[in-house]
């Protein structure tokens, strides 16, 4: 099919060299070794891989290069690395260690111009910004240290702006999606792919092969990224893209 | 068997050295001309602004001691651009083993984002039977590979397969030693490896 093929993306968080993925942010429980994992979601097909380090956002921890090294030697598909990195020297050491791009998440609302200076540095394609927003009663807003923070930024004049800055890609996780496995936030994620002109990566609410393919259906999503259905093996990615491709989404199969 | 990587500005060379480990081999990463010259398959990676590649080779001398290769060369991303007559990044005159230039990305509808970023499927032109089945033998008829530009290099008669983002684009080009890719194999999963090999094989 022509285009660009819409990517399923497993996120791997990582605590201590060791997977985890919490529910509603929560209760953690751990799931391997992310570069094991990461290969083995590479050879069932997986597009992209993004490794979040979970602790550095708030302890202010630095992520694991080590890790990241080794994930770059060892794996043949773009990755994503996230957690803690506050300033472009945190970027510098990422890059330099092997990862393919960058996801900024506290540190971009905190300092709103790190966008600017690593899209400028290094090219837009490098910086995914990460927006976790929930829909309160006045709207969606935008949350910080893990989702426990609220901020007075709206999801959508936000998202606007990160792309103004130079993002490459907006990985936008629902706060009351994540971890109930009832589908993405669709409605949302459209309405953030008309008013934004880059990519935007559905995250939080993967339960069923269905969900996806409404993520890209009705959310209008470029990418959809998912954690614990693919750790426990509720949903085998292989499985998936064949079920999309089925379902007349452009899928790499 | 001697696999030289050109070492230059442009980022994430890292990821090429990587995959060419994978294959067993351990490049080396050099912007000595003797080396380059007597290295047995030369690869000339990029990823960044084309002019600062170029204003940055040309420093150097390196522009010249590329066009000049006899071996295997492969051009990856930037590196295919910088094998053109001109790009529009910067409006840069470039190596010219190609005489074609290269353009940016024009969006006709919402739905194209610049840069196109992700996997899509390339074709390869059936004219061109020899060089394809050189470079992009046992891959499979439309084999998605990894993208990331926001400038292409119009289809032209050095073609070796397209993609169709926003307008067909050269996805591979040949001119006698000079193989090259606008995407990422070292990125591009089994296929991007299976390249790779095939080039080495040369």
């Amino acid at each position: 099919m022509k285009g660009l093929a819409k990517r399923i993306i497993p996120c791997l968080d990582v605590k201590n060299g060791e997977t985890v993925k919490g529910t509603n942010f929560i209760n953690l429980r751990s799931a391997g070794d992310p570069v094991e994992l990461g290969k083995a979601y590479s050879k069932a097909g997986a597009d992209e891989l993004v490794f979040l380090d979970i602790t550095a956002s708030y302890e202010g921890r630095k992520t694991f290069t080590d890790m990241v090294t080794r994930v770059a030697a060892e794996i043949n598909i773009p990755f994503t690395v996230g957690g803690g990195i506050n300033e472009l020297k945190d970027v510098a050491r990422l890059l330099n260690a092997g990862a393919d791009k960058v996801s900024i998440n506290s540190s971009a609302l905190r300092n709103p111009t790190l966008i600017n200076e690593i899209s400028s540095h290094y090219g837009s394609q490098v910086c995914v910004c990460a927006i976790d927003a929930r829909l309160d009663e006045d709207g969606w807003h935008c949350y910080v240290k893990g989702g426990r923070e609220r901020t007075d930024r709206g999801l959508f004049e936000w998202a606007k702006e990160v792309a103004d800055r130079g993002a490459g890609e907006i990985l936008f996780t629902s706060m009351n999606h994540d971890g109930v496995k009832q589908g993405f936030a669709n409605e949302a994620l459209a309405k953030l792919s008309e008013e934004v002109s880059i990519p935007v990566i559905a995250s939080g609410g993967a339960g069923t092969k269905e969900h996806f393919r409404d993520a890209f259906t009705l959310g209008k999503a470029d990418a959809a990224l998912a954690a614990s259905v693919f750790h426990f093996g509720e949903i085998n990615i292989s499985d998936l893209k064949h079920y999309l491709y089925n379902e007349g989404i452009n899928v790499r199969i | 068997m001697n696999v030289a990587i050109v070492k230059y500005n442009a980022g994430n060379i890292y990821s090429v050295v990587n995959a060419i480990k994978r294959l067993g081999i351990t490049p080396i990463l050099t912007d000595s001309a003797d080396e380059l010259q007597n290295a047995d398959k030369v690869i000339f990676p990029g990823q960044g602004n084309a002019l600062e590649a170029m204003t940055y080779l040309k420093a150097h001398g390196l522009d010249k001691v590329i066009k000049n290769l006899r071996q295997p060369v492969l051009g990856i991303c930037v590196g295919q651009q910088l094998l053109c007559r001109h790009s529009e990044e910067g409006g840069v005159d470039c190596i010219g083993i190609f005489d074609v230039d290269v353009k940016r990305f024009q969006p006709i509808q919402h739905e194209d984002k610049v840069p196109a970023m992700g996997w899509e499927e390339i074709y390869m032109s059936d004219e061109k039977d020899d060089a394809a089945n050189v470079l992009l033998k046992d891959l499979g008829k439309h084999p998605y590979v990894y993208f990331v530009h926001s400038y292409y290099v119009p289809v032209c008669e050095n073609t070796l397969a397209t993609a169709d983002y926003i307008l067909p684009y050269s996805a591979c080009m040949h001119k006698g030693n000079f193989y090259t890719c606008q995407f990422h194999p070292e990125k591009s999963g089994d296929v991007g490896e299976q390249i790779l090999k095939n080039f080495l094989n040369m």
